[in-house]
């Protein structure tokens, strides 16, 4: 299920500014623990948001996006009180969807 | 011999999908489909990252507008910002050339939603960043040089 994140979308004009901050550790699979172990990888491979019924951000990623990641996208076709959700799934199939009103 | 209940039964299990496929009425995209494109992520190089998105060798853009701080106290949260004024733009992908898979992430852009991305992306070492953006089936990029003093991959 992971941890919720955080989602800002405010409107600005016609345009939508959402700025998503997930909560994952987006390991590498090649950093090692305090005993020289290696951490295996678990990363988010794939982010879809979408609002009133559209998809109006998809994401494919790598090891190579930060941990807690951050995605800022904007978008039109949205009004105040609109629903903006977003999906991400990860390499051990762990997703999550959180929500998050357009103000 | 063959029954009308199996025949049906192995028309459901692809027998429709290859008759829309020849068809020409049902068409899979190669790059940056739905689906993740597993060669593009694994690819060891920008070069073969490239070849893998379809992209080529894209040409240098200056409608492309590349956010990186010059100098990264700390790889592994560098904040990278792209936007592009090209017309009909409908993906971003984010390569770090120096990492140990160079590309980082691919954005898919729909109708309706402005051709910018923002994130934040760990970098091993100083390397350059690039931005690739597809507009129309061409590919554009721009890049900047990211000096980095505390590396974010290793551990």
């Amino acid at each position: 299920m992971g941890n919720p994140m955080r989602i800002r979308a405010k409107l600005d004009g016609d345009v939508v500014d959402a700025k998503v901050l997930m909560n994952h550790a987006m390991e590498t699979g090649q950093r090692k623990d305090a005993s020289g172990a290696l951490v295996p990888a678990h990363y988010i491979t794939k982010v879809i948001a979408s609002c009133n019924g559209k998809t109006v951000l998809e994401a494919d990623w790598g090891p190579s996006v930060s941990k807690n990641p951050l995605l800022g996208f904007r978008f039109r076709g949205a009004a105040a009180g609109d629903t903006l959700s977003v999906t991400w799934t990860d390499s051990m199939n762990d997703t999550r969807t959180d929500e998050a009103v357009i103000g | 011999m063959l029954h009308r209940r199996e025949f049906l039964r192995d028309m459901g299990q692809g027998g429709i999908l290859a008759a829309l496929l020849s068809s020409g009425l049902l068409t899979i995209p190669k790059a940056w489909a739905a689906d993740r494109n597993q060669a593009a992520f694994a690819a060891r190089t920008v070069e073969e990252a490239f070849a893998a998105l379809g992209a080529g060798t894209p040409a240098a853009s200056d409608e492309i507008t590349l956010e990186a701080p010059e100098i990264a106290e700390n790889g592994a949260v560098v904040p990278v910002n792209v936007a592009t004024s090209i017309a009909g733009a409908d993906a971003i992908a984010i390569l770090v050339e120096k990492n140990p898979n160079a590309l980082a992430a691919v954005t898919t852009i729909p109708a309706g939603t402005e051709a910018y991305v923002s994130t934040r992306v760990k970098m091993q070492q100083t390397s350059r960043v690039i931005a690739l953006v597809r507009a129309k089936g061409s590919f554009f990029m721009a890049s900047k040089d990211v000096k980095v003093t505390l590396g974010g991959c290793g551990g």
